[in-house]
């Protein structure tokens, strides 16, 4: 064997011994973070038990009082609205897109798509400031309260729609076109129109992909901070319709993490805010593509 | 490293420049030509739990065409894919038995896989340049093999474009992307790219199966030409096509030899029931 | 029977709404953003650092912001590049497509992928705190690129899991080593590989909440990896709120220069992706 030869099979194997460690360090950080972020919060447990911290709704970090359960709220009202208002626009256009459209109007929705996700979160921010939360305060607030400042759950959940509707498409689309031609001329040939064969047999399949979609987008969503941030109004208060403000546990992070060292165990309970998001993401991360992974399996 | 005992002609002749390739190159010519560098002795390969290629037995003669012939699913592409080990990156593979190459085993954990490969040509079933341009085609297994010289470089790329017929068509642009050209044309330069590293073998896996009538009849007039310096082993489907070119034939049926022998005795006299049978188009 | 196609009619005609909600979205954003962002627009805005004063009605620009996100970009952009493409490579020529490696770790960064850059932010600065290192450029960079390796590996996976047996096995015949088929391997994922960067560039450039607390906010321009840097997303989310009308509406202004960056690096983006595509088989 010349010693060209020998010199090159060592590169390779030297090659994928250090790919090989970067590959295996970069899966660690996903422990690595979690760790981090659980030793971090403990201090707070030292004073308050889990199930305390999240049912309280006393935020009085002076009096080491940490309820989360406005946070929690405010995060899960944020994102349960955010997704109402985009799925159906999302699933009728991803199946628009793929089942019904030429190509040419395909190439248009795509750009304007590929725009929507490329538009920084601030923008969207600056966006509901300037559109969003005026239009609640003025037009849509007066029809049902006496008094809105438009900064509410309900422009958070606008601003946050629209931000993951470029995800949800994107994610439709993919799980629709794995769906087999097979399946659409079998239904066609029956007779039934494109929307039955929509309705009964692409939905129907790809039901399991459209839950993991949305898990996925729901994931996005929890973690969104500045756009969130800026149309929320951010008071620590449980809010109890559409039109009051709240505080998304993201934004808590952002808005105090920088001046908490002067008390104690505030740094604590931020940290526990963020370990809570990534315990959500995780959940729904993995569980959402363990689906996705199965459903591409099966019709590969 | 060992000596060959034996090296074709035209690669004692560029042994000079070739030096890169072969630093001990040991020019034996005229001894033992009919003699066989590839032998297979008691082949046995499972993927999972099937048991693809049983108990296989073969010499494949020298510088003849060899066409291993059988109906579809019978492991022909398997056993052709197990010489140059590309089998390996299958899932659930395992083999037993051995594979000699110039009395080397190449399942031996000693024997470099990527030495195995280089003295094997491989010609698949689509053509596939590599993504780069016709010149980088040819040159990218010869710059791995440590050539840097241009000079060399470009003569190496000549020759073999030439010898595959394809210098006149493409010889005014060299640098225009490998994917441009027609799908015959690919073949003939992915044939090329591989004679570029010098092998001793040319595998070709069903190499015409996806070309129109020319462009094959072109292939198939490349091995005969080919065989003078080089082991030609060809997968077919095509029953036609080995009656013209093989020299050698080896009938396989569910992952057995059923019968091996020179072209006249497998198509002219069968020893085999099946073979004969499969012959005569009783199934396929 | 008639039913079915007056269903079909109306099913069709939500789709359209649906689709050309969208695009309402996207000319009413812009829309938005322009007709605010256009009046305060100056040249002063992109040539200056903000003068004493800025952010309560002083001269001034915010070229510190511009200058700051473009580095902070860049340069995770490359250390991003340089770290996913070996793991790419790796998932996909070194390892077997049954490897529990690559399942486990293409899990990994699907988390990675949806872990919230607040969270990146936060982790980054406990480290940096643990660390004895203050709000700097590198902290950004460094914020950032863990942000980005996720997004650059996925979507360069999914490319180069297309990647044709075919084309590796001719690699191999030719005597190459697995690491020698990265010459091949990318030049056919070379689209995936611009794609990604469109897309973690654009991530990249628009995020605010990682490097918030990590590369801290500045006036002027950092000469060093240990110098705090200002960035666009924090200087637009600073300006507005601000009490003062006018720097609320600089604060629209640099909303726009970020949407115009963001324009042209997909503008850009999508010419460099047709160039890389000409020797894709």
């Amino acid at each position: 064997m010349s010693s060209n030869s020998s010199y090159r099979i060592l590169k390779n194997k030297i090659a994928g011994g250090l790919m090989f460690s970067i590959t295996v360090f970069s899966v660690l950080l996903v422990v690595l973070i979690g760790l981090g972020l659980y030793l971090k919060s403990v201090p707070i447990f030292e004073h308050n038990s889990f199930w305390h911290l999240i049912k309280s709704s006393e935020w009085r970090p002076g009096n080491n009082q940490f309820g989360f359960l406005p946070f929690i709220a405010g995060t899960l009202w944020i994102t349960l609205i955010a997704v109402i208002l985009a799925l159906p626009i999302a699933l009728l256009s991803a199946l628009f897109l793929t089942e019904f459209s030429k190509s040419y109007l395909k190439k248009w929705v795509f750009t304007a798509l590929d725009i929507l996700a490329g538009i920084p979160s601030v923008v969207y921010g600056v966006w509901g400031t300037l559109f969003i939360v005026p239009w609640i305060s003025e037009k849509l607030a007066p029809h049902f309260v006496e008094y809105s400042t438009g900064y509410t759950v309900l422009a958070g959940g606008i601003v946050l729609g629209v931000m993951i509707l470029p995800l949800l498409i994107s994610l439709f689309v993919e799980i629709f076109s794995a769906v087999p031609r097979e399946f659409r001329d079998a239904s066609l040939s029956l007779g039934a129109t494109k929307w039955q064969t929509s309705k009964h047999v692409i939905l129907r399949k790809t039901f399991p992909g459209i839950l993991a979609a949305v898990a996925l987008a729901l994931s996005r969503a929890f973690g969104e901070t500045i756009a969130v941030l800026m149309v929320c109004g951010n008071l620590p208060l449980l809010p109890h319709s559409l039109f009051d403000s709240c505080y998304p546990l993201p934004a808590l992070i952002a808005n105090n993490y920088g001046e908490m060292l002067s008390v104690p165990l505030y740094e604590s309970a931020l940290m526990l805010a963020a370990f809570l998001l990534f315990i959500v993401v995780f959940i729904f991360n993995a569980s959402s593509r363990a689906v996705i992974y199965r459903i591409e399996r099966k019709f590969k | 490293m060992k000596s060959y005992p034996y090296q074709n002609p035209s690669r004692a002749t560029w042994a000079e420049d070739y030096s890169f390739l072969n630093n001990d190159i040991n020019n034996d010519e005229g001894l033992a030509f009919n003699k066989s560098y590839l032998k297979v002795k008691d082949l046995n390969l499972y993927i999972h739990k099937a048991h693809i290629l049983k108990n296989v037995n073969l010499e494949i003669p020298d510088k003849k065409v060899t066409c291993i012939i059988g109906p579809s699913g019978c492991g022909k592409s398997t056993l052709l894919k197990t010489f140059n080990r590309l089998i390996d990156d299958t899932e659930g593979i395992k083999y037993e038995g051995s594979i000699l190459v110039d009395d080397t085993d190449i399942f031996d954990k000693k024997t470099e896989i990527t030495d195995i490969r280089k003295k094997m040509g491989l010609l698949s079933q689509r053509p596939c340049p590599l993504p780069m341009s016709i010149y980088d085609n040819i040159a990218f297994g010869c710059k791995m093999h440590g050539e840097r010289n241009r000079k060399k470089l470009n003569q190496i790329v000549e020759e073999q474009l030439k010898a595959v017929g394809l210098w006149e068509e493409v010889k005014n642009r060299l640098h225009a992307p490998a994917s441009k050209l027609s799908i015959g044309q690919q073949q003939r330069l992915c044939l090329a790219r591989g004679l570029a590293v010098e092998p001793e073998f040319i595998l070709a896996d069903e190499a015409t199966s996806a070309l129109d009538p020319i462009s094959s009849k072109h292939i198939e007039e490349l091995f005969v030409k080919l065989k003078q310096d080089y082991t030609i082993i060809l997968v077919t489907h095509t029953l036609r096509q080995a009656l013209r070119i093989a020299d050698h034939v080896i009938f396989m049926y569910l992952g057995e030899v059923i019968e091996a022998g020179s072209a006249d005795e497998i198509f002219n006299n069968p020893k085999q029931e099946l073979t004969r049978k499969y012959l005569e188009g009783a199934f396929s | 029977m008639r039913l079915k196609f007056i269903e079909e009619k109306i099913a069709k005609g939500f789709m359209i709404i649906a689709s050309l909600a969208v695009f309402a979205f996207v000319v009413n954003i812009i829309y938005t953003i322009f007709r605010r962002g256009i009046p305060a627009l100056n040249w002063a805005m992109i040539s200056q650092i903000p003068a004493g004063g800025y952010y309560n009605g002083g001269g001034g620009g915010i070229l510190n912001a511009i200058v700051g996100s473009l580095y902070i970009v860049l340069c995770s952009t490359i250390l991003g590049l340089l770290i996913s493409i070996p793991v790419v490579f790796y998932l996909n020529v070194y390892l077997k497509k049954d490897s529990r490696l690559a399942y486990i770790a293409r899990l990994a960064f699907d988390v990675l992928f949806g872990i919230p850059s607040i969270v990146y932010g936060a982790f980054a600065f406990t480290i940096m705190i643990y660390l004895g290192m203050h709000t700097s450029l590198g902290g950004g960079i460094l914020v950032i690129t863990l942000l980005i390796i996720p997004i650059f590996i996925r979507s360069m996976d999914e490319v180069a899991q297309q990647l044709p047996k075919d084309l590796l096995d001719s690699t191999y015949a030719l005597g190459a080593t697995k690491l020698e088929t990265i010459k091949v391997v990318l030049r056919q994922i070379a689209p995936g590989i611009a794609t990604a960067t469109l897309l973690s560039v654009g991530r990249a450039i628009g995020d605010a909440a990682g490097v918030m607390f990590t590369a801290g906010f500045t006036d002027s321009i950092p000469t060093s990896l240990n110098q705090p840097a200002a960035t666009l997303p924090l200087s637009v989310f600073f300006q507005l709120s601000s009490p003062n009308a006018d720097v609320q509406d600089r604060a629209y202004s640099a909303a726009l220069i970020l949407i115009f960056i963001v324009l042209v690096i997909s503008i850009l983006g999508r010419l460099i992706t047709n160039y890389f595509s000409k020797h894709k088989i």
